[in-house]
């Protein structure tokens, strides 16, 4: 337990939270913008991965898997609420179940396209490897991934507060009713916010293959961690889900490292905490 | 009449599956055996979910405090194996409802999003120790159980386990009908369809919701014992999401403020899950649309159904066609 621990379980933690605010952010915007409980987010993100490997399959391209894997399911999702969520207005419940019924079908298809092996995304070499400094190896990949989190969580934010749909969005989550009084279209901006969760979570479902891998399950093994993140960090904020995911990423790996056998334990029970408290989460707006 | 009606054909169908079960062959036993023990969560659900208004994503919590105390007791101290299977029951019960007592603290304020949302996390958290906690509940592997209890007769005769559940089904329904027929049910009703008045009338009612939580872990608990030993493993699967997803499935699919309608639903998801399963590999398919659709386009349930059909047939006989108000709530 030196210095070198703390650090390199730290830089472990840190990582894994870049991973998560890809698939957390999004599942945060769409909570907030539609208050639906998508419980078909890890499924984005399996299918992410699943598409990926598709695409690097025939033509080889790591580069090319990225953007195709995750406008391929924006385009799911996309579809998705148009026909299906849209359709059943404000209904928390039956919401909740359709988008389990979908993680089954999605289950189910991924099964009969892609088989029930484990996979692996191979990234390029350039990503393998890893550098040192002071005595600590850093892998390369997971730079990479803190890179690509902060990149588009930098993006997601200039959206938020520099242009006009943004500002839509936030209006909308602020108060839906008031939004459309003004004569904001919330339709077009919930199928929008959804289009963009999926890419989001497929995007770190690409990222996070390398890592965590690609096999069935994965869906509902990476889902609780995202709704961690967004009720702890607040829904329908992105400082939140930013924050959400660092904690949730520091928790889980000191959790594992210091305390294995209540590890989850220490994760779920501050969630329950902070919503029986604070049910907005800690930078969530009333 | 029309309850009466009602009550004389859920004996009748009770009465079918208590006779035909038994002669059926073995496999098609523990299949029933399964459906009537997620019957009783089920029902337990539909107290929350039909009754009070309240959609809880983490009812499979109960089952599992129950299944887990069962399987330690039994592994440890080989207790609950012979006639103490009785005390087995009262302390699942008990350890299910103060589960929920605990867990009720946190959740029962919670309204709409925020109740699915703290359920759901509570429930990770019973997942999260059952699968951690390697030293108590063996971790991924879960904990085996030697046979089942034996006091002059031999539950680890299917059939004679078939008849015990049933007993205890028979029982539970039995029970949660009176209770939501008695003024407390019909306060929890009250709660659902309008709270600030039922406040105004002079009702706690966070109180009767609190109260309503803790039966229903109850009978999750009861569930809990009796899933252990129809299974013979109790595993961290399940406690997972998806079991209390698909509890709330069954409640909704049979038609939620209903109880003999959480039973059917949870006859027919067993059967999709476990049945279907062994047949073809793309079962998940039917499992997904069967939610789908349910969702779509059966909003009340199967018990809507009869229902429905008279709504068509008195249109048809007037030969008005009156536009019906699409069920929204």
């Amino acid at each position: 337990m030196d210095a070198q621990f703390w650090l390199i379980q730290a830089f472990n933690g840190i990582s894994y939270g870049a991973l998560l605010f890809l698939l957390a952010s999004g599942l945060s915007l769409i909570f907030g913008v539609m208050r639906i409980v998508n419980l078909a987010h890890g499924s984005f993100f399996l299918l992410g991965g699943y598409v990926a490997l598709t695409v690097i399959w025939t033509t080889g391209s790591w580069l090319l898997a990225i953007p195709v894997a995750a406008l391929t399911v924006a385009v799911v999702g996309l579809l998705m609420e148009r026909i299906f969520l849209r359709p059943l207005g404000f209904d928390p419940l039956r919401q909740v179940l359709l988008t389990v019924g979908f993680a089954y079908l999605f289950q189910q298809a991924a099964l009969d396209i892609w088989g029930g092996d484990n996979l692996d995304i191979t990234p390029p070499d350039i990503l393998k490897g890893s550098i040192v400094i002071e005595g600590l190896h850093l892998p390369v990949y997971r730079i990479f991934m803190i890179g690509m989190a902060g990149t588009i969580g930098l993006a997601l934010w200039v959206t938020m507060e520099k242009t006009r749909i943004g500002a839509m969005i936030r209006a909308t989550v602020d108060d839906a009713q008031m939004a459309r009084g003004v004569g904001i279209d919330t339709s077009r901006v919930s199928m929008f916010i959804f289009a963009l969760g999926a890419f989001l979570a497929a995007l770190g479902g690409v990222i996070g293959g390398a890592f965590l891998g690609v096999y069935p399950g994965l869906d509902f093994a990476i889902l609780p961690i995202a709704f961690a993140v967004v009720i702890i960090g607040g829904m329908g904020s992105l400082t939140g889900a930013a924050v959400g995911s660092l904690i949730v990423g520091l928790a889980d790996n000191f959790g594992k490292a210091l305390f294995p056998e209540v590890s989850y334990f220490t994760l779920y029970a501050p969630m329950v905490l902070i919503l029986a408290l604070k049910p907005t989460g800690l930078f969530g707006r009333e | 009449m029309e309850s009466r009606r009602k009550l004389l054909i859920v004996i009748a169908a009770l009465l079918a599956v208590l006779i035909v079960t038994p002669f059926a062959n073995s496999y098609v036993i523990v299949l029933v055996t399964h459906a009537l023990i997620f019957a009783i969560l089920a029902m337990s659900l539909d107290i929350l979910l039909g009754f009070a208004g309240l959609p809880s994503l983490g009812q499979a919590a109960y089952l599992g405090m129950g299944a887990y105390l069962t399987a330690i007791l039994a592994t440890r101290f080989q207790f609950g194996l012979d006639w103490t299977f009785g005390l087995v029951v009262v302390l699942g019960i008990l350890i299910g409802a103060a589960t929920a007592a605990l867990f009720g603290l946190f959740a029962v304020h919670a309204g709409g999003v925020y109740f699915l949302m703290i359920t759901l996390a509570l429930g990770m958290c019973v997942w999260g120790l059952a699968y951690r906690w390697n030293s108590l509940t063996g971790g991924d592997n879960g904990i085996v159980l030697p046979t089942r209890p034996e006091f002059g007769i031999q539950l680890a005769d299917d059939v004679t386990y078939f008849f015990v559940v049933f007993g205890f089904f028979v029982a539970a329904l039995a029970l949660l009908t009176v209770l939501v027929r008695s003024p407390f049910g019909r306060s929890l009703v009250g709660i659902r369809e309008n709270e600030p008045r039922m406040r105004i009338l002079g009702y706690h009612t966070w109180l009767h919701k609190y109260l309503a939580f803790i039966i229903a872990g109850g009978f999750g608990g009861l569930a809990g014992v009796l899933w252990a030993h129809a299974h013979g493993l109790v595993s961290p699967e399940d406690v997972v999401l998806a079991t209390s997803v698909d509890a709330l499935l069954m409640v909704v699919l049979g038609g939620p403020g209903t109880l003999v309608g959480g039973a059917v639903g949870a006859g027919i998801v067993v059967f999709l899950r476990e049945y279907l399963s062994t047949l073809v590999p793309w079962w998940q398919y039917v499992l997904g649309g069967v939610y789908v659709l349910t969702i779509l386009y059966l909003p009340g349930g199967l018990m809507s159904v009869p229902e429905r059909i008279r709504g068509w047939r008195a249109r048809w006989e007037n030969g008005v066609r009156v536009k019906f108000p699409r069920h929204t709530s």
